[in-house]
């Protein structure tokens, strides 16, 4: 029993509360919203600590046992993953502060924030299958309020798809639950695991863990993410900024729940299904990400071929690609709040996101210019930035499990990604600089700290591979063998 | 010329009264017998409603000076505050305790933290179910 385990999710929740209640202080609520994150972050670093001295921690909920009641898990995926999150979150939201606007404030933008990361933290946590479904619900509901909030016309076009598309797949989810729970009688994720792997995966198992991954993909992106290119480019660049970074990433750690410590018994048929889709999944945000002039589809573009990238990596299901994919989503989630925040504010300096409109915006800007192209240098996986690691033990991991095709379209759209950022670069900064600056529609005083914030992370991480390499091997492990996850909620100590 | 309402005003003023007592009544029966927070809370707004649509907004608005948005606040604060407590003396979050004790009229009660965890819920589908009505009631300003 460890009741650290529920504070990243119970600190942003207070917090929320409090600012509902204090509506008009603006300020209170800023600093409110900085301190919940960072505590919230000092949770989670507490909890990776105590991990990987003490393995996996779990809670009980109100003390009954662990098939019975609702147990919270904190493995070591999940624990980097909050912190993850945590260090995201406070970027995006030093970022909200100078670029959100007093008339969103005014109405419950912080509190619904901090919601949205509950949710987040509650499903990265959960080990209750049904618990998962209500987080996922908790951060959904916040993010429909965020992406619609303001109402200006395309936010509400947008937000009908967006809201359209999750009520459907969250029905779905329902759907999947119930017959999960009709077959095996249980909810409990490890104990779930157990009877599955008691029972045998037979066809009917296998008939659910595929709904599963149709409900998991319609979140996360994987194939299914023909909402995701609109609905990403409506909402204010903070807030994009968050769902880019955090939103799909919540589907994808479901998929690799789920099919690491439930559904592991017949990858030929499910792990092959996953790398079929992460395989067009990559080709097609690839052509995606090339094919547009408008800097805001790009990047949402961008976000899609990293989920196939990920999802590859539990694809091969080897140690070496599992390896590979934690390294790959933590960076992934830290640069891509980088680049959408980045891109955004491109657009507030010159008022438009058409990138033939852009044009030698490093005259003036030159540390915004550098800051992007280390931003464009680190997704495509250039060695001394975060994306190489990553890439790399991914594409290691799909060679030694005979997947070479899937191993090729993630170097190839590596390419992809890279022509379609440096697109941006020589467009945008590059070339006659046709804005003074004094015709420039925004500054970015203030907007340039949580980007160098970000940037340092990127670096950092890139050069610090050996510091966290302990941690994520262990979290591999962790995946690798779910009797460890097994051991620890149902017979630990409580 | 203006309607005049006097049988409606008369008995919604009676069935009000009923009504927030049988909802008051499924509150404290969600232990051992169906009803409970969330069914209770909606009998309570739904009273509340009734005196909404009978009566004129301002007059209401005047004798109900609450912002229901609070509710919502309060009553989630209320349960999680129940689930904190536990925590405080070393149990696991959420843990309930419960007792008997013998009260003046009611002889002897079991007394339960899941009262104020359920409280939380009421106030909350108060909240949020005026909230929602009200907002739209108010939208053609």
């Amino acid at each position: 029993m460890n009741n650290l385990v529920i504070l990243p999710l119970l600190i942003p929740f207070i917090a929320g509360i409090l600012m509902a209640i204090f509506r008009y202080k603006i300020t209170f609520q800023k600093w409110l919203s900085v301190i919940s994150i960072v505590l919230a972050g000092l949770a989670s670093a507490t909890l990776v600590h105590q991990i990987s001295i003490n393995g996996i921690q779990t809670l009980q909920l109100g003390g009954w046992q662990a098939p019975f009641g609702i147990s919270f898990v904190a493995d070591m995926f999940a624990a980097l993953l909050i912190l993850t999150t945590s260090i995201v979150s406070i970027a995006c939201l030093l970022f909200a502060f100078r670029s959100i606007g007093e008339e969103r404030e005014k109405f419950y933008f912080y509190p619904f924030l901090q919601f949205l990361i509950m949710g987040v933290n509650g499903s990265f946590l959960t080990g209750d299958i049904f618990n998962l479904f209500v987080n996922f619900e908790v951060m959904l509901i916040a993010s429909y309020v965020l992406i619609t909030l303001g109402g200006t016309r395309v936010q509400l076009r947008e937000s009908i798809k967006y809201v359209l598309i999750n009520v459907l797949s969250s029905f779905l989810f329902l759907v999947a639950i119930a017959y999960l729970y009709a077959i095996m009688g249980t909810l409990n994720m490890a104990h779930l695991s157990q009877r599955v792997a008691e029972a045998g995966q037979d066809g009917l198992l296998t008939t659910v863990a595929i709904l599963f991954l149709i409900v998991f993909g319609l979140k996360a992106g994987l194939l299914l993410y023909y909402w995701l290119p609109g609905s990403y480019s409506a909402p204010p660049t903070a807030v994009a900024a968050i769902f880019a970074a955090l939103l799909t990433k919540v589907g994808i750690y479901a998929i690799f729940r789920m099919f690491t410590l439930v559904f592991y018994h017949e990858p030929g048929v499910t792990h092959m299904l996953i790398a079929i889709m992460a395989g067009l999944t990559m080709l097609l945000g690839g052509i995606g990400a090339m094919a547009y002039w408008d800097i805001r589809k790009i990047l949402a573009y961008n976000v899609i071929v990293a989920v196939g990238l990920i999802l590859s990596g539990l694809a091969a299901f080897t140690s070496a690609a599992v390896i590979g994919s934690i390294y790959y989503l933590i960076h992934d989630m830290i640069v891509k709040a980088l680049i959408f925040l980045l891109g955004g504010t491109m657009i507030v300096l010159v008022g438009t996101s058409k990138l033939k409109e852009i044009s030698g915006l490093i005259r003036n800007h030159p540390l915004l210019g550098w800051m992007f192209f280390i931003a464009a240098l680190s997704l495509a996986g250039i060695p001394p930035l975060s994306g190489f690691i990553g890439k790399v033990f991914i594409t290691q991991g799909t060679f030694e499990a005979g997947l070479y095709w899937l191993g090729g379209i993630g170097l190839l759209t590596s390419l992809m990604v890279l022509y379609s950022l440096m697109k941006i670069f020589m467009n945008g900064f590059w070339g006659e600089t046709n804005l003074s600056l004094d015709m420039e529609k925004g500054t970015t005083s203030g907007l340039l700290l949580p980007i160098g914030l970000l940037t340092v992370m990127t670096i950092a991480l890139g050069l610090g591979v050996e510091g966290i390499n302990l941690y994520v091997e262990q979290a591999a492990e962790g995946l690798m063998n779910p009797n460890l996850y097994i051991e620890a909620v149902l017979n630990g100590d409580s | 010329m203006k309607t005049n309402n006097v049988l409606l005003h008369t008995l919604s003023r009676v069935v009000t009264l009923i009504i927030l007592i049988f909802s008051v009544y499924l509150f404290f029966a969600g232990h051992n017998n169906p009803g409970g927070g969330f069914i209770g809370g909606l009998m309570t707004a739904s009273a509340l409603m009734l005196m909404y649509l009978t009566f004129d907004f301002s007059k209401i608005k005047k004798a109900l000076p609450i912002n229901f948005t609070s509710f919502i606040a309060a009553g989630l604060l209320f349960a999680i505050g129940t689930g904190f407590a536990s925590t405080l003396f070393g149990f696991p979050y959420l843990t309930q305790f419960f007792d008997y004790y013998q009260l003046p009229i009611l002889g002897e009660v079991e007394l339960t933290t899941a009262l104020p965890f359920d409280l939380g819920v009421y106030l909350v589908v108060v909240g949020i179910a005026l909230t929602i009505i009200l907002t739209i009631a108010e939208d053609d300003k």
